[in-house]
C-alpha cells in the first residue's frame, strides 16, 4: 500500500441492495398512543419484522415505513423522538415495558413480549411518545447549574484540580438529561403545566437538579453561588420532599450516584444553616 | 446591560459553534434569539467522544501551535486556506483553557494539570479529554451559560423550530430567517441584522453514518438552494472505525488507537496487523481516510473481513481493564451497551462509516456566507480541515467559529446602514407565505412511494459509490439515481397528514433538501479528477497540485449544481507530498 498514489485501491464495491438481511420471524409491540394533548390516549398493537440486534428505536422505524396495526388496518406512525441513538443525548426516553430508560439502548431480545411503549410518566405528552420536559430544564435554572466565569476572553488556565476530585465530578456530569431520575420518583408528581386546572400543589424537583448543584460545588468558581443553590433547594419542593424510595439511583442509565448527591446536598445545607445560626 | 431598540442577532443550531457564538455575542450585552430543532443540549456536538486539540505543550514535546497548523494542513492534503488553519490553532490552547474555567471535568495528571493524549496524523500529545464523553462534557459547559445568559434576559430559545429560508431585501442582504415550529407547522419570520447558521453536517444524505438523526444538512440546503455557495462538497470524511448497526453507524472513537488499540484481521490462522505493517511511521495511528482505504482494501479486494463480513478487528484487550475504564469508560460502554460483549475481553467489530463533511458552506475569513449578513460556522461551513479532518480538530474548529464568529457578526452589524427592525414588513410576509406554499405542496403530495424507504435507497447508493472508493461510472450511476428519486419525490403519500407533530412533513422536506445536496456531493466528486484526502479515483490515483489545487464551488440553478473553482491560500506551509510510511517531514 503506498499512500501518495491510490491504484491498488481499483477495487469492487459490492451493489446498493447486496449483503440485505432477511428478517427472523416478527416482534410484537403495544404502544400507548395519544394524538394531542387534549385527547385520551388509547392502546394500539403492531407487529415488526425481526432482525439481530435490533432496538426499540428500529421497531418504531418499522412502523413508520409500513404504518399498518397488527390486524393490518391503516394507521398513523407512531410519534417518536430520537437522535444521537447512542445513549448520549437523552432525547429518545420513553417507558419500555413499565421501567423508563432510553429506546436507543433498549435491545428487543432482552425484552419481553409484547414490548410495551408508554410516554415518560410525570411530563405532559405532546403526541404519542414525544413529551415536554421543560420542568428539568426549569429546574436547572433554578439550582443556578452553571459556573459564574467572568467571560470568554482569554483568562489563562483554569484553577488546578486534584484528579481525585476530577473523577467524582466528572461520574456526575455524565449526566444527559433524559429525566428518568424525575420520572420514576414517587414524590414527583406528574406535571400539569398544559392544563392549569389540574396543577396540584409544588413537587419535588427530582434528583438530576440535585446533583447537579452538587457538582457545581466541587468547582472552585461553581461554588461561589453555593449560598443561592442551597436557598434554592429549601421550601417546598426542595430537597427536604426526598423520601429515599432509591427508585432515581435504579433507573439512572449512566448509573450516577444520585442519591449521594442528595445527601452531600443535605450535608452542605445543614453545615450552611448552622453557620448561618451560630453567626446570628 | 440594556438591549432594547438596539440590534439583533440570531443563532441557528444549538451545538457548539451555535452555542459559542451566542455566549460571545450576549456577554457583550446583545439580544439573540438561538434556534434548534431540540432542546440545544440534545446537539449531535455530544456524541463527540475523544477530545479537543490544542497545542499546550505541556508533555515537554515540543508541540506548538504552527506544528498543529502543519499536523492539520498536511492531514487535510493541503486543501484548507491556511490563514484561518492558523488562527484556530493559535486559539486553541485558549479554548482549552476556557472550557477548564466553565468547569468541564478534563482529565488530570497528578500535579493536578490538564491531561492530554495522542490522536491520529500527529506524533504529540496534543488532545485535552474528559473520560470519552469530551463533547458533551463541552456541550454540557456551554449550555449552562447560555442558560446564565437566559436567565438574563440576554438569549431567547426557540428550541423545536427548523430554519427554512434567509430572508433577504432587495439589495439581498439577509435581515432575518423563515423558520418553522415542527409540532404546530407554524411557519414565521424573525427580524435579525446578521443570523449564523451552526447546523451541522449532513451525515444522513448517506442513510446510516456516524451522525444524528437530525443531521440532515438540510439548513444548508437551503442556504444554496437560494442562492449561497456551497464548498468541496465532495470532501466528507469517513471514520474507519464504528459499529454497524440497522439503525446508525456507532463510533468508536478514535482515542481507542489513541491509548494502544491495535487493528487487525485473522489470516493463515494469525492475527495481521495490517496498519502496522503498511504504515510502520504511525501505525494504527494514520488519519482516518488512510486508515478507512486500508480497511476497504483488506475486505474488499482481499477478502479478509473477519467471519467474511464486512467487519476487521479493533482490539483492546492487551490493556489494563480499570485504564481503558479511566480513559475510554463512554466509548466501551457503548460498545457493550449495543452489541453485548465486553470489549476488556474481546476484540471488538468495526467497519468505517461516513463521520463528518469537510465541505459546507463556502465562507470568506470574516466566516460570512455568499448571502451578506448570513454567517456559518461549525462542521456547517468548509473552512479548517481541506480534503480530510483530524481526530479532535472538530471540536476545536466547532468551538473556535462561535469565538470568531460573534464578534465578526457584532462588526459587521456596527458597519451597517439600518436595522432589520427597519425593514418594511413586506420582504418578510413574502418569505413567509413563499415557505408556506411550499409546506402546502408537500402536504397536497399524492402517489405510492414511502419517504423514509426512498431515503433509504439514497443513503445505501451514497454509502456505496461516494465514500471510500469512487469510480467515474459508479458516481454518474448514483447522480442519475438521485435524478430518479427527485422525480419519485413527487409522488410520496405522506404516511401522516395531520397538522400536530406530524413528523413525516417534515422528513419529506428534508429528504429534498439531502436529494438537492447529494447531488452537489456528487457531481463535485465526478469532477474532481485527483485523488486527494477522502477523495479516492483510482483513475486519477495521484494528487495533481497543478490542476486541482482549488477549491470546487457550487451554486444552484435549475438544471443541478453548477460548478466552478477558486484558488487555495498556501501562503504559510508549502504544498508537500503527504505520506504516513515514514517520516519525511
Amino acid at each position: 500500500m503506498a499512500d501518495e498514489s491510490h491504484a491498488e485501491m481499483d477495487i469492487e464495491i459490492p451493489p446498493p441492495g447486496s449483503g440485505t438481511r432477511q428478517p427472523e420471524g416478527t416482534v410484537r409491540l403495544r404502544v400507548k398512543r395519544q394524538d394531542a394533548p387534549d385527547q385520551a390516549p388509547y392502546w394500539q398493537a403492531f407487529e415488526v419484522p425481526r432482525y439481530p440486534n435490533m432496538n426499540v428505536i428500529e421497531c418504531l422505524m418499522q412502523i413508520r415505513r409500513h404504518p399498518v396495526d397488527a390486524e393490518g388496518r391503516e394507521t398513523t406512525p407512531v410519534a417518536w423522538s430520537m437522535n444521537c441513538l447512542e445513549e448520549v443525548c437523552g432525547i429518545c426516553t420513553m417507558v419500555v415495558n413499565g421501567k423508563v430508560r432510553q429506546s436507543c439502548s433498549a435491545l428487543v431480545r432482552d425484552l419481553e413480549e409484547p414490548i410495551t411503549l408508554e410516554p415518560m410518566q410525570k411530563f405532559p405528552v405532546r403526541r404519542d411518545l414525544v413529551i415536554d420536559r421543560t420542568r428539568l430544564f426549569d429546574a436547572y435554572r433554578r439550582v443556578k447549574a452553571w459556573v459564574p466565569i467572568d467571560g470568554t476572553h482569554d483568562l489563562g488556565p483554569g484553577p488546578r484540580m486534584d484528579e481525585n476530585v476530577r473523577e467524582e465530578g466528572y461520574w456526575l456530569s455524565r449526566c444527559i438529561s433524559c429525566g428518568c431520575c424525575v420520572d420514576a420518583c414517587p414524590q414527583v408528581n406528574p406535571d400539569h403545566s398544559d392544563n392549569p386546572q389540574a396543577e396540584g400543589p409544588a413537587t419535588f424537583i427530582g434528583a438530576a437538579p440535585i446533583s447537579w448543584a452538587r457538582l457545581m460545588n466541587i468547582h472552585p468558581t461553581g461554588a461561589h453561588l453555593a449560598d443561592e443553590r442551597y436557598g434554592s433547594l429549601m421550601g417546598p419542593g426542595g430537597i427536604a420532599d426526598c423520601a429515599k424510595s432509591m427508585n432515581c439511583v435504579a433507573v439512572c442509565p449512566k448509573e450516577i450516584p444520585l442519591m449521594e448527591s442528595i445527601a452531600s446536598m443535605n450535608r452542605q445545607i445543614t453545615r450552611h444553616l448552622l453557620v448561618d445560626w451560630l453567626k446570628d | 446591560m440594556s438591549a432594547e431598540g438596539g440590534p439583533r442577532y440570531i443563532v441557528v443550531g444549538g451545538g457548539l459553534a451555535g452555542l459559542m457564538t451566542t455566549i460571545r455575542i450576549a456577554e457583550q450585552g446583545h439580544r439573540v434569539d438561538l434556534f434548534s430543532l431540540v432542546r440545544v443540549n440534545r446537539s449531535h456536538s455530544v456524541c463527540a467522544q475523544g477530545g479537543i486539540n490544542g497545542a499546550v505543550n505541556t508533555k515537554g514535546e515540543g508541540d506548538s501551535p504552527w506544528v498543529h497548523l502543519d499536523d492539520t494542513v498536511y492531514g487535510g492534503d493541503f486543501l484548507a486556506n491556511q490563514p484561518p488553519v492558523q488562527e484556530m490553532t493559535e486559539a486553541a490552547p485558549e479554548i482549552i483553557y476556557l472550557y477548564d474555567r466553565m468547569g468541564v471535568m478534563f482529565n488530570r495528571t497528578s500535579e493536578g494539570l490538564l491531561d492530554f493524549r495522542r490522536f491520529g496524523g500527529t506524533k504529540v500529545h496534543r488532545t485535552a479529554y474528559a473520560g470519552a464523553t469530551t463533547g458533551q462534557q463541552l456541550m454540557y459547559a456551554l449550555d449552562q451559560q447560555v442558560r446564565r445568559l437566559e436567565d438574563d434576559g440576554l438569549v431567547t430559545k426557540h428550541e423545536g423550530w427548523e430554519f427554512l429560508r434567509a430572508v433577504r431585501d432587495d439589495h439581498g442582504v439577509a435581515r432575518g430567517i423563515v423558520a418553522m415550529d415542527l409540532a404546530s407547522l407554524e411557519i414565521r419570520a424573525f427580524r435579525g441584522d446578521a443570523t449564523m447558521v451552526a447546523t451541522g453536517g449532513p451525515g444522513m444524505i448517506f442513510g446510516k453514518s456516524t451522525n444524528s438523526i437530525l443531521n440532515t444538512g438540510a439548513a444548508n440546503s437551503n442556504l444554496y438552494q437560494q442562492g449561497a455557495r456551497y464548498a468541496n462538497g465532495e470532501m466528507v470524511q469517513i471514520h474507519p472505525t464504528a459499529i454497524p448497526g440497522r439503525d446508525k453507524r456507532r463510533l468508536i472513537s478514535e482515542s481507542v488507537r489513541g491509548e494502544g488499540g491495535r487493528v487487525w484481521v485473522p489470516r493463515d490462522g494469525e492475527p495481521w496487523y495490517f496498519l502496522e505493517e503498511w504504515y510502520p511511521a504511525y501505525g494504527n495511528l494514520v488519519p482516518r481516510d488512510i486508515a478507512a482505504q486500508a480497511i476497504y482494501k483488506v475486505v474488499y479486494d482481499m477478502g479478509l473481513g473477519v467471519d467474511g463480513q464486512e467487519a476487521v478487528y479493533l482490539d483492546v484487550t492487551h490493556k489494563d481493564p480499570h485504564e481503558l475504564d479511566v480513559k475510554l469508560g463512554g466509548v466501551l460502554e457503548i460498545y457493550e451497551k449495543f452489541m453485548g460483549e465486553d470489549p476488556r475481553e474481546v476484540p471488538m467489530k468495526v467497519f468505517p462509516a461516513v463521520h463528518y463533511s469537510m465541505g459546507g458552506m463556502w465562507v470568506d475569513f470574516d466566516l460570512m456566507t455568499s448571502i451578506p449578513g448570513v454567517f456559518s460556522g461549525g462542521e456547517a461551513n468548509y473552512e479548517y480541515h481541506g480534503a480530510n479532518r483530524l481526530g479532535a480538530n472538530a471540536l476545536v474548529s466547532c468551538t473556535f467559529d462561535g469565538m470568531k464568529g460573534g464578534p465578526r457578526m457584532m462588526a459587521y452589524v456596527d458597519a451597517l446602514d439600518g436595522h432589520a427592525a427597519d425593514q418594511p414588513q413586506s420582504i418578510f410576509d413574502s418569505a413567509v407565505d413563499e415557505q408556506r406554499q411550499r409546506l402546502a405542496a408537500v402536504q397536497a403530495l399524492t402517489g405510492d412511494e414511502n419517504p423514509y424507504d426512498m431515503h433509504q435507497e439514497l443513503g445505501d447508493w451514497m454509502t456505496r459509490y461516494c465514500t471510500v472508493v469512487r469510480k467515474e461510472d459508479r458516481l454518474r450511476q448514483t447522480d442519475a439515481k438521485i435524478l430518479e428519486l427527485m422525480d419519485r419525490w413527487h409522488r410520496i403519500e405522506l404516511p401522516d397528514t395531520g397538522q400536530w407533530v406530524n413528523q413525516s412533513i417534515v422528513f419529506t422536506r428534508q429528504l429534498w433538501d439531502m436529494l438537492e445536496l447529494a447531488r452537489v456531493m456528487v457531481r463535485g466528486a465526478i469532477e474532481r479528477r485527483e485523488s486527494r484526502g477522502v477523495h479516492l479515483r483510482p483513475d486519477f490515483p495521484e494528487r495533481d497540485d497543478e490542476n486541482w489545487l482549488k477549491t470546487t464551488i457550487a451554486e444552484w440553478s435549475p438544471d443541478g449544481p453548477k460548478l466552478s473553482y477558486l484558488p487555495v491560500d498556501v501562503s504559510l506551509i508549502p504544498p508537500r507530498p503527504r505520506q504516513y510510511k515514514k517520516d519525511i517531514r
